[in-house]
């Protein structure tokens, strides 16, 4: 086959029609661009509304529930234990939320090849003693590194350095709707009274700010020792086990097993956070769908173009097959003119598509709920690039493909004869 | 003879539409090389139906046709169009060029189709053809600036790129003034005469069939002479 001259004559018959095939191709480029900009930008907010509770949720959570103790002693008896017994008004047993055995538990999960770290927490409720009002509020002992690290906490820290907690002894970090409530500024001191009654000064050192506004108005962060000290507990006392996995999806298997293992409770984010993978998909699928609907109107304007240059060039196709071309070749050129228009057009599009997504990246977008964010998010996937390409090239395919069978079909005795 | 270049053997064709009629009935005849043949007959009577069977763009037919001792029965469009690219020029009343493409371009096209030389000599030969024709200096003109007459000869120097068996027209000189149509006799005079070109010529000028060798004569489908 003689593909130089059939690109040849492809680009002649291109190049007489050259601003009708202009038209067509900014078609491509504009759906191509629309494409591309919608799934970045829309990729880009998924991320950062997924970012918002994923990146700071662990992957498996290990805790103490508290409910009934599922060994009863009437079970344990030698006369009753293998019968069915119904137990009334069961009470929940000892209210110990402590991960028993929280050191050698968490020596093991650091031996785990499936466990990328893990960051020790206590939550503790109390009370903030704002004159004679009380606020409840939550308390979380944590190690700043590691939940820095894994949980990216130092990233919702707007106001002071989280070291600080730290470096500082006595020290808070308060959510932000908690510290407007108690109207507290850095370097303030706040009270606490904890649930056994204890009461505890602490030196606020900075805020904490993570999106979820309800989420800021209970919420507040010490170390470790600061909550075992308030709590009057020895520094053992743990009542979360955090892990961040490499694979995030195995965590749901993960928990089971650790479940087993080590006989505290355990929770999986997939469980946890079950709806916001749906929201997700949804999001992105009005994405693809949004922009293939573009591509596929851009077709119907390649397939005209292709007709109307078929219906006028019905001469040089005659001629053409008149001279020896035979119905293959002619498809061949009307095809790669189609192509062309997509390649073309497609190219521009990825361009134009990038660069109107770098502009959105950045328009600033400030919003109280996201103290990190200060652009517009834009997600530079790659693959959104790869699969605009290849819709570009499929649908100007797809296009050309009926304009160049009816080309490849013209009957040239037909055409001479009519004249 | 064994210079047989094309052969009928019984062609019929039949158009169905509105009503089946027989256009071409039993046609017999043959041509050899280097034969100069005129076709005439009164307008309707099946000269170009017939024209178009023998260059095999026309396949629904009845009967036999052998080009160069082949038959053309059942063979494929691909085939067909290598035939006509290869064996077949073609000349017809409208000039059909490309407009796209230079008049040289125009006059390669089968040529690089044929790809049996190279660009440059396919280019080479294409401005040899358009000397003989005395039309070297319009080579590089596009195609739809050229008067009625040029664009013929243009179409000549197309047909003849590839050294075909046959040239075959159809009314090449219908479309053309009597100066015009006197310098294509002349050309294709010239061919037969001087280069032996084989040529079948569909036309309704009197004259001109006159000066051909051999006159076919057509009647409502049939050869009658
Ligand atoms: N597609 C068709 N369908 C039906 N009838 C047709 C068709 N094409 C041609 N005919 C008829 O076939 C007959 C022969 O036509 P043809 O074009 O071969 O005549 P011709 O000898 O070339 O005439 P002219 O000298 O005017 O060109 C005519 O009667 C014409 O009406
Ligand atoms: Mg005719």
């Amino acid at each position: 086959m003689n593909y130089k001259l059939i690109f040849n004559i492809a680009k002649s018959l291109l190049l007489a029609r050259w601003k009708q095939t202009l038209v067509a191709a900014i078609g491509v480029t504009f759906s191509i661009t629309m494409f591309i900009t919608l799934l970045s930008f829309m990729t880009g907010l998924n991320d950062l509304l997924d970012g918002l509770i994923l990146n700071r949720t662990p992957h498996v959570r290990l805790f103490n529930d508290i409910k009934p103790n599922k060994h009863q002693p009437i079970n344990s008896t030698v006369t009753y234990g293998k019968d069915y017994n119904f137990i009334n008004s069961i009470k929940s047993s000892s209210s110990r939320q402590e991960i028993y055995n929280s050191g050698a538990i968490m020596e093991s999960l650091t031996k785990d090849v499936n466990v990328m770290g893990l960051a020790p927490k206590i939550i503790a409720p109390v009370f903030f003693n704002d004159g004679s009002i009380d606020i409840t509020g939550v308390i979380n002992g944590i190690d700043v590194e590691e939940e820095s690290r894994l949980l990216h906490f130092n990233e919702y820290v707007t106001t002071g350095n989280p070291l600080d907690l730290k470096n500082v002894s006595n020290s808070i970090i308060l959510g932000k709707g908690l510290a407007d409530k108690l109207i507290a500024n850095i370097g303030d001191v706040v009270q606490i009274t904890t649930s056994k009654g204890e009461r505890f000064q602490l030196k606020v050192i900075g805020f904490f700010q993570s999106g979820l506004l309800e989420f800021d108005k209970t919420q507040s962060f010490a170390t470790l020792g600061t909550v075992q000290k308030i709590l009057g507990k020895p520094n053992s006392y743990i009542t979360d086990i955090q892990v961040k996995l490499y694979d995030i999806k195995k965590a749901p298997a993960l928990a089971r097993e650790y479940t087993q293992l080590y006989g505290a409770d355990a929770e999986d984010i997939q469980t946890a956070n079950s709806q916001f993978e749906t929201g997700s998909f949804v999001r992105s699928l009005i994405s693809y769908a949004v922009g293939i609907t573009l591509l596929v109107v851009a077709g119907f304007g390649i397939y005209n173009i292709l007709n109307m240059m078929i219906y006028e060039k019905m001469d040089s196709i005659a001629i053409l097959k008149a001279t020896g071309f035979s119905g293959t070749d002619v498809k061949r050129i009307f095809l790669v003119i189609a192509l062309t228009i997509g390649l073309f057009g497609g190219t521009l599009g990825l361009a134009f598509g990038f660069l109107l997504s770098s502009v959105i990246d950045q328009i600033p977008f400030n919003t109280a709920a996201l103290p990190t964010v200060t652009t517009y998010p834009i997600n530079y996937n790659p693959v959104f690039y790869l699969i605009g390409s290849s819709f570009s090239l499929i649908t100007t395919y797809l296009a050309g493909f009926f304009p160049a069978r009816k080309a490849s079909k013209v009957d040239p005795v037909i055409i001479i004869r009519g004249k | 003879m064994s210079d047989i270049i094309l052969e009928a053997r019984g062609i019929c064709k039949y158009f169905y539409d509105p009503v089946k009629v027989k256009v071409l009935n039993e046609i017999n005849f043959s041509i050899n090389k280097g034969d100069f043949v005129a076709v005439t007959g009164k307008s309707g009577c099946g000269k170009s139906t017939l024209l178009y069977i023998l260059s095999t763009m026309d396949t629904d037919y009845e009967g036999e046709l052998l080009i160069d001792g082949e038959l053309m029965k059942g063979k494929k469009e691909k085939q067909l169009a290598r035939i006509r690219n290869e064996k077949i020029g073609f000349v017809f009343q409208f000039h059909y060029l490309l407009n796209e493409f230079s008049v040289l371009k125009n006059v390669m096209l089968p040529g690089l189709k044929l790809g049996k030389y190279s660009d440059t000599e396919v280019a080479d030969r294409a401005m040899e053809k358009l000397k003989m024709l005395g039309i070297e200096n319009l080579g590089m003109k596009k195609a739809n600036q050229l008067s009625g007459g040029e664009k013929q000869r243009v179409a000549i120097a197309r047909a003849l790129i590839n050294d075909p068996l046959i040239i075959m027209g159809d009314e090449p000189t219908g479309n053309l003034d009597k100066k015009n149509s006197e310098i294509v006799f002349d050309i294709f005079k010239e061919l037969a005469e001087r280069y032996k070109q084989t040529l079948l010529i569909v036309t309704h000028d009197q004259g001109f069939a006159a000066n051909t060798h051999r006159i076919i004569e057509m009647e409502d489908g049939k050869i009658i002479k």
